[in-house]
């Protein structure tokens, strides 16, 4: 049984969901959740549901706004005055940024962007994709501890009958210390949506799309079904779509619950971004396009017009 | 002003994976080798820094096997004045490649301005070792940068985040920055630089050179497999567009009551 410490975020003040779905797995082991700043006691109830022991707010000048430094600094003095075993967060952009330099602090190791884990004898033993999903791997911690773990979200799940913890939430007076690199500002995103890496369902373009203005049908689309807008390399690399949305190798892996693939072939490096969403459906006028290979349901047509009708069905069918 | 990339050599994206007989990596021996790809992004600015500035010195850092320098050529070949080699295995895990890294750094003898790398390798995808190499230079770091400006010695650095916003950090030099796609449009190498690469510096250290030894080591892959294939799917036919509505509509029926998804 291991002593662990998940990391958490919040967005508009309520905790992430992929802090759930770790604190879901972590069940038998000893779990406490660490904030920086504020959390409501409603929201505290949610990760005692889902078996947070105790969740420490950590709160301190300098940390009204994310920096690595800061964070970091801030945690690692909290974490030194415990006896964790396991640092865990997800692996979101703040994740992935802060949790590596956090490790480095303590010289001790991190497993990133993990899709499973077990405990071996105590021992974490965790699943990760390589080469963008190309290959999976085993992966463990050896050195120094605690060690630390980033964990994708959407990818273990929630779980179904989680094990209630005491919940019991204190302030915890916290440092700062040196910033640096300080945020200056924020320019907020053109969309609104929840990002790809986070999003529920994915309706994403291709080369096929042809041009920026046609992206339209796949957001009214995306609005009907509650769906996150992404892109091919192709298309991004056309200047159909900022890097943002693009989905593959080189832009983001993603594992939505319905991944809708409009005018894309299927390349490679696609397929490796996409291909752990649970249930994909391909639209594409070529019948032998590689995309039809990975996806559950195909439809061989032209999405010009297979996307609108799409649209029309879906909001039928939701009573929109 | 002395500037660092830090870059690395990766399988072609187009590269089909496979794992080797025992699990303990892939098979390497048929790959192409590039230069990660985010690394472009990190050579190509560290060059127009030097464009502005001629008297700053690039230099190229690699930790990787011997067999290709791809990477390292390509990077002197855009314009990099000088390379470091520090040949290891190609399944180090993050904290010795950084390890190595400062070690190289520190060996150069030379005090890093900036030091730039990609924001993931597209092997591992860790996306640790800027991070980690920031805080064992004890320096700051922007990590997933898509815009960069550097007056004087204060750097203005936008990182992407979720949703695409943009955190903007104001940081002075030394610090670390590790690049995304959109920072710029890496260069092409030319025929001339290509030539020129050939008789550019190049330092080789061991990794006992830099003080890494397998001790270092804190993350440890094995059963390396391939992700277990999907069942094939089911196809419909929506070329006639008398049916259209009809295939549609049964698509859009399954996936509430097969799929259990909407």
């Amino acid at each position: 049984m291991a002593n662990v410490l998940v990391f958490t975020e919040t967005n508009d003040g309520k905790v992430k969901p992929v802090t759930l779905e770790i604190l879901g797995k972590l069940t038998g082991n000893t779990a406490d959740v660490a904030v920086i700043g504020d959390l409501a006691a409603d929201q505290v109830q949610i990760l005692a549901q889902y078996g947070a022991a105790n969740v420490h707010k950590l709160k301190g000048a300098g940390l009204e706004k994310y920096s690595p430094e800061g964070y970091s600094n801030a945690l690692s003095s909290f974490i030194k005055s415990k006896n964790y075993d396991y640092v865990f967060a997800g692996a979101t952009s703040t994740g992935k940024d802060l949790i590596p330099r956090l490790a480095a602090v303590f010289g001790a190791g991190c497993a990133s962007d993990c899709t499973n884990f077990i405990f071996e004898g105590g021992a974490f033993a965790g699943t990760r994709p390589l080469f963008a999903g190309k290959c999976l791997a085993k992966v463990e911690l050896t050195g120094p501890k605690p060690h630390f773990v980033t964990v994708r979200p959407n990818a273990l799940g929630m779980p179904a009958a989680p094990t209630a913890g005491a919940g019991a939430a204190a302030d915890v007076a916290a440092d700062a210390g040196q910033i640096r690199a300080a945020i200056k500002e924020i320019i907020k995103a053109a969309s609104t949506k929840v990002d790809l890496t986070e999003a529920n369902i994915i309706v994403s373009g291709g080369r096929a799309m042809k041009n920026a203005e046609n992206f339209k049908i796949l957001n009214d689309l995306a609005d009907v079904i509650g769906a996150t807008v992404g892109a091919s390399r192709a298309a991004v690399d056309s200047g159909f779509a900022p890097h943002a949305m693009q989905v593959g190798q080189t832009g983001k892996t993603v594992s939505p619950s319905l991944y809708i693939a409009c005018g894309i072939s299927g390349a490679i490096q696609h397929l490796a971004g996409m291909r752990t969403s649970k249930v994909i459906v391909a639209i594409n006028t070529d019948p032998d396009a590689p995309i039809f290979t990975k996806a559950d349901y195909g439809i061989v047509g032209d999405l010009f017009q297979v996307v609108p009708v799409l649209t029309e069905e879906f909001k039928k069918l939701l009573g929109k | 002003m002395n500037i660092f990339v830090c870059v690395k050599q990766v399988p072609d994206t187009e590269t089909k994976v496979t794992p080797n007989a025992d699990g303990s990596f892939i098979e390497t021996s048929s790959i192409k080798w590039i230069m990660n790809p985010y690394d472009e992004f990190a050579v190509e600015q560290a060059l127009l820094i030097k464009q502005a500035n001629p008297a700053a010195n690039v230099t190229v850092v690699r930790v990787g096997s011997v067999k290709d320098t791809e990477a390292l050529r390509t990077a002197m070949a855009m314009g990099a004045d000088d390379g470091i080699l520090v040949e290891a295995g190609d399944n180090l895990d993050s904290f010795s490649i950084a390890k190595a890294l400062k070690g190289a750094i520190d060996k150069s003898g030379k005090s890093a301005d900036l030091v730039f790398a990609g924001k993931q390798a597209i092997d591992d995808d860790c996306l640790q070792v800027p991070q980690i190499l920031a805080q064992m230079l004890n320096l700051p770091s922007v990590a997933v940068v898509v815009g960069f400006e550097l007056t004087g010695s204060t750097v203005k650095a936008k990182r992407e985040v979720e949703g695409g916003a943009l955190e903007v950090y104001e940081v002075a030099t030394p610090c670390v920055i590790a690049c995304n796609k959109g920072l710029n449009t890496p260069r092409y190498a030319s025929l001339p630089g290509i030539m020129k690469a050939k008789k550019k510096p190049l330092a080789q250290h061991s990794l006992a050179d830099v003080g890494v030894s397998d001790a270092d080591r804190r993350v440890k892959y094995s059963g390396f497999r391939l992700p277990p294939e999907k069942p094939a799917g089911k196809k419909f036919d929506a070329t006639d567009a008398a049916k259209q509505r009809d295939v549609v509509a049964q698509v859009v029926g399954l996936l509430r009551t097969e799929a259990k998804i909407i």
